[in-house]
């Protein structure tokens, strides 16, 4: 009889011999790398490196999805190293590189197919056609997988420059809008399967639409994907825990600021047809800004660690120190409105929404107007 | 009527935690931190006068905006802050503790029954088996249950989530840790010395040796953070805190020396690395230890944290030439300098002052060359990451001075040690601006086949010497003229317009040479007219050239290409002479390198407190978020099970799982 009251058998046991194989390709891969690379690692290099393998494999026991996006860019970020020999001369030679994954195609591949899934996502929720959006949701995947493939193969390629320039993809303002536009839709996507809905890609999809945008400007504008070295302040293996886990943060809080420009609409009968309800995209906006909020926090300590260690100081006031605490405080105020006093509706989707301009001023805003200890000027 | 003194205490605590109140703060805290971004903080008071106007000046320094974030009333928001989530805590506490504990046992079957999450199943089990088969089923959903056997029946309590509770324990209690720790390492100590007159700010420029003991910190201070240059094979015992528009000096229980400063770079020429190697010294002179730092890589000896901040010039040592630009003759004298330090220059002209500001060992320069677009497929896809940075060039030393007038005007020199070459030819490149928010304007003196610039000043001298003039019009119109002209009157006008046109030159360059066919000769003829004087200007040049290697024992100069080329670009250059500001070019010979270290010392005793602080406040964060709190109660009596469900927070995890638990209930009941 107990069978039937869906009690939670351990977690062990709830694993299939494909969560298996992941978590033994992880490890594989992970000791690899180790064995491999380790003497050019540091001590904290080599535990970040190792704590990464339990934590992947775990990510994807609790999130199934992940376990073949991480195979699938995985296997590709492979085959395109290996279709380098070596050389990054061969970027303009091989077919492979040249069009679909050198580290500058595949996030350009990552830019067209997110504008179409972004696209596909309006005309499914416009049409009612589940078939579409479905569709939306792939071609959303597809980018994701573009995009991760990009930066791996970024990083290798930087390390093909000079060994002494490589350096993971997360330190400059190109890289990390990519990472931006990744982190965000996956986040999304996992709302999507959590809440079985898909009609809110169409919303979230615009901001990574916009964070393309800028990613395309960027790039044929100014130029900034080229791989540049590293300056002095930034080479510290806390840049790779403190960038990802910010940008965590930035994610959910722009996703969640679309949630409410959608909750907005349905409250005034906009879309309300083909949106789902109310309710449940508060509910959806909560859980963003609750686990950005939970990053934001840490990552803003893992900051504070790093500028204690490369700026003497672990607090200095500098600009991006201090607009990441106005984005902290603004949400915390958030949670306190909505957890303790209990308030819910068009009040804190307003506030969601204008989250999202604190959030853009504090990522964006402050590296174009302000200057400080983040422009790296003073070395 | 006045409150009662009790009324008023408890009204004020009913205020301080309230949510009202603390999100005031948040909100308020949020706002006064936005001032200070979008105000520099720190600048010297100079640059906020010339932005603001005495006026607003003087109002922004009243409220402290040139400092924010260490303003009496910033500091006073942060106490409030901290008094409100301290109150906030000590009022919940003592309920959140009780209420972790409680299974709230003490339910009535009416209050459950008018909950909004209950559910009712009809059963034919005894209440006793139905109580022990649920609870089981409670407890593998992670509930805690306290089965409690009544007269009617059997009552489950079950709770699960109690360390939601905890983590608002940790998170609170955590941001009070976080401020009083930061506020641990602020300046309080010093504010509240200064307020009280034992302490001052020091504003003048003056040895470090001389500065009274009301502007010196004790080494003792508890908290500090301050900076200090060191030249290598120099050492400090003190640090310098930069305090509103002066400073403090911070005596240090330590004497740190340096012996060596290194810049590493990547082949593309941005720096890599900055390290000092550095020694400590107790006060009594014997070395503690050695070490080397480098950004990211701090050393911490005796509380305090040395860092590496910057680097400059050590007081670099200079061997230059120095060369008269109006002197009629071309020899050069030698001076010497220190950078950081002044010398005088008695020239003709009068006394100038030379102050060396900077030396720099290597100028990464980028030398030009538009990289085109290329036009294959991978520019669809924004070109290759692999940037092209051959136009980037190392071009060596240069040194930066300032020459100042008797009248005390400036000027902002920099130059180059090595040539440049610009079009195929090599040019010593001096740079000149006004101000330092200006960019250098370069004047380039041509290099001769010795690769020295010795001709140049030598066609130089000759041409700015009214003496040679008649001899050069005189050669150059023999040059000129076929032989059966010569000693004819076409020669002699040749030979007066040739001295004019040196007369006019020599006196202010191209400048002058326009301004006189301006004054004199039609517009429709301009053209033409500038033409013939460039003409005449280039082949009397090349003659004073001559005069000019004859006088020193030089052979004559090759009518070729070169000495084209090299008497072309001389009168440009000395043209630019008379827009160049000084009557002398110094020429780097020889440096012998001084680098300084620019090293920050903290000490900050907070920080630890700050760092559990902000574990506490991790853990307490997720416990919050992420720890559910629920309550389950179940009523079992003869013939019908009562299941009721509440929750702080409402969710739609909160319904799932009590429609869950109904349908759960339905099955074991059967
Ligand atoms: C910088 C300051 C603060 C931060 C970062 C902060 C953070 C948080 C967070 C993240 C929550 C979780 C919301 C939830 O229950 O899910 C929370 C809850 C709460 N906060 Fe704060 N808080 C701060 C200041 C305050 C102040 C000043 C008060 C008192 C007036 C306060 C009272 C509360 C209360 C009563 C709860 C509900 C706890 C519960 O029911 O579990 N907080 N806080």
């Amino acid at each position: 009889m107990e069978l039937a009251l869906n009690q939670p058998a351990p977690l062990l046991k709830r694993l299939s011999w494909f969560d298996w194989l992941f978590a033994a390709v992880i490890t594989a891969g992970g000791l690899f790398a180790l064995s491999r690379f380790g003497e050019f690692m540091d001590v904290y290099e080599k535990a970040i490196l190792l704590a990464a393998i339990p934590s992947l494999a775990v990510f994807g026991w609790f999130w199934k999805p992940f376990r073949a996006l991480f195979i699938v860019v995985g296997a590709i970020s492979l085959f395109a190293i290996s279709q380098y020999q070596g050389t990054l001369a061969r970027m303009e030679e091989a077919f492979f590189l040249k069009y679909l994954i050198s580290s500058q195609a595949a996030i350009m591949w990552m830019c067209a197919l997110f504008g179409l899934a972004t696209l596909t996502y309006w005309a499914g929720l416009l049409a009612r056609s589940g078939f579409t959006m479905k569709t939306g949701s792939v071609l959303t995947w597809s980018a994701i997988a573009m995009g991760f493939t990009g930066l791996m193969v970024r990083w290798y390629e930087s390390y093909l420059i000079g060994t002494d320039v490589g350096h993971i993809p997360v330190s400059n303002l190109y890289e990390v809008f990519v990472l931006f536009c990744l982190i965000t839709a996956m986040m999304y996507l996992y709302y999507e399967a959590q809440y079985r809905t898909r009609q809110m890609g169409a919303f979230v999809l615009l901001v990574i639409s916009a964070a393309v945008g800028f990613i395309l400007w960027y790039t044929f504008d100014r130029g900034a994907h080229e791989i540049q070295p590293l300056v002095p302040a930034l080479k510290s293996w806390w840049m790779k825990l403190h960038v990802p886990a910010n940008f965590i943060g930035y994610g959910s809080f722009s996703l969640s600021a679309m949630l409410g420009v959608a909750y907005l609409l349905v409250q005034r009968g906009i879309l309300a047809s083909r949106l789902p309800k109310p309710e449940v995209i508060d509910d959806m906006m909560y859980k963003a800004i609750a686990i950005g909020f939970a990053f934001f926090t840490i990552a803003t300590i893992l900051g504070a660690m790093w500028a204690a260690e490369a700026w003497g100081g672990y607090w200095s006031w500098d600009p991006k120190e201090t607009w990441a605490l106005i984005v902290w405080l603004n949400y915390a105020a958030w949670l306190h409105i909505r957890l303790v006093k209990g308030l819910r509706g068009p009040m804190l989707a307003w506030w969601a929404v204008v989250g999202l301009f604190v959030t853009t001023f504090a990522f964006l805003g402050v590296n174009m107007f302000l200057s400080g200890l983040h422009s790296y000027g003073t070395l | 009527m006045n409150p009662s003194p009790h009324s008023f205490g408890k009204s004020l605590f009913e205020l301080m935690s309230s949510m009202r109140f603390a999100i005031s703060l948040l909100s308020l805290l949020a706002v006064a931190s936005i001032i200070g971004t979008v105000l520099k903080q720190a600048e010297p008071y100079s640059n906020y006068i010339i932005q603001l106007g005495p006026f607003w000046f003087q109002v922004f320094e009243k409220l402290g905006l040139y400092d924010v974030y260490h303003a009496a009333w910033f500091l006073l928001i942060l106490t409030f802050l901290v008094a409100s989530v301290s109150v906030c805590i000590i009022r919940n506490a003592p309920g959140f503790a009780r209420d972790m504990r409680s299974f709230r046992e003490h339910v009535s079957e009416q209050s459950l029954n008018a909950f909004k999450h209950q559910h009712s199943a009809n059963t034919t089990q005894p209440p006793e088996a139905l109580a022990a088969t649920t609870q089981r089923y409670l407890e593998g959903q992670g509930y805690k249950v306290k089965n409690l056997p009544r007269e009617d029946g059997v009552l489950l309590a079950a709770k699960a989530g109690s360390w939601n509770r905890l983590g608002y324990f940790l998170a609170h209690s955590a941001i009070v840790m976080i401020c009083i720790g930061g506020l641990m390492d602020g300046n309080l100590v010093f504010k509240a010395q200064q307020l009280l007159g034992y302490k001052k700010i020091e504003k003048r420029d003056i040895p470090q040796s001389q500065v009274p003991a009301i502007s010196r910190l004790s080494a003792s201070n508890p908290s500090f953070r301050g900076s200090v240059q060191i030249p290598e094979g120099s050492s400090a015992s003190v640090a310098f805190l930069n305090v509103a528009d002066g400073y403090l000096v911070q005596e240090l229980p330590f004497t740190v020396a340096l012996k060596q400063f290194r810049i590493e770079h990547y082949t593309t020429g941005q720096p890599k690395n900055f390290e000092s190697d550095i020694e400590i010294f107790d006060h009594a002179g014997k070395k503690i230890r050695e070490a080397t730092i480098a950004v990211n890589h701090p050393l911490i000896h005796d509380g305090i944290a040395i860092y590496q901040a910057s680097f400059a010039d050590g007081g670099t040592r200079l061997a230059i030439r120095g060369w008269n630009l109006f002197a009629p003759t071309a020899a050069p004298f030698d001076v010497t300098g220190t950078v950081h330090e002044r010398s005088t220059l008695t020239s003709e002209a009068g006394n100038y002052t030379l102050e060396f500001i900077d030396f720099r060992p290597f100028n990464i320069e980028n030398m030009g060359g538009e990289t085109t677009a290329t036009r294959d497929t991978m520019s669809v896809f924004g070109g290759s990451p692999v940037s092209d940075k051959k136009h980037l060039r190392n071009v060596g030393p240069s040194f930066q001075y300032k020459m100042r007038d008797a009248r005390g005007q400036a000027r902002e020199f920099s130059n180059y040690m090595l040539p440049l070459e610009l079009e195929g030819r090599w040019y010593m490149m001096s740079g000149v601006r006004e101000s330092p928010n200006e960019s250098f304007r370069y004047i380039r003196m041509p290099l001769d086949a010795d690769g020295r610039i010795d001709s140049f000043m030598r066609l130089r001298g000759a041409l700015m010497n009214p003496a040679l003039r008649p001899e050069i019009a005189a050669r150059f119109a023999r040059q000129a003229l076929p032989q059966d002209a010569w000693n004819t009157e076409i020669e002699d006008k040749l030979k007066f317009s040739a001295a004019q046109v040196l007369a006019l030159f020599g006196e202010g360059g191209f400048q002058t040479l326009g301004q006189s066919i301006e004054d004199k000769v039609p517009e429709a003829e301009r053209d033409k007219a500038a033409g013939t004087y460039l003409r005449i200007l280039e082949l009397a040049a090349f003659e004073a050239l001559h005069i000019a290697n004859r006088q020193a024992d030089l052979p004559a100069p090759k009518a070729d290409d070169v000495t084209g080329w090299l008497v072309r670009d001389s009168l440009n250059s000395i043209s630019d002479i008379f827009v160049y500001g000084a009557p002398v070019y110094l020429q780097l010979m020889q440096y012998d390198e001084v680098k300084a270290t620019g090293l920050q010392l903290t000490r900050s005793p907070g920080q630890n407190i700050v760092y559990f602080g902000s574990l506490l406040l991790t853990l307490g964060v997720f416990f919050m978020l992420y720890v559910r709190e629920r309550r389950v109660w179940l009523l079992v009596k003869h013939g019908r099970a009562l299941l009721a469900m509440s929750s702080a927070k409402h969710t739609i995890d909160f319904e799932k799982e009590f429609t869950q638990h109904a349908q759960a209930l339905d099955t074991l009941a059967r």
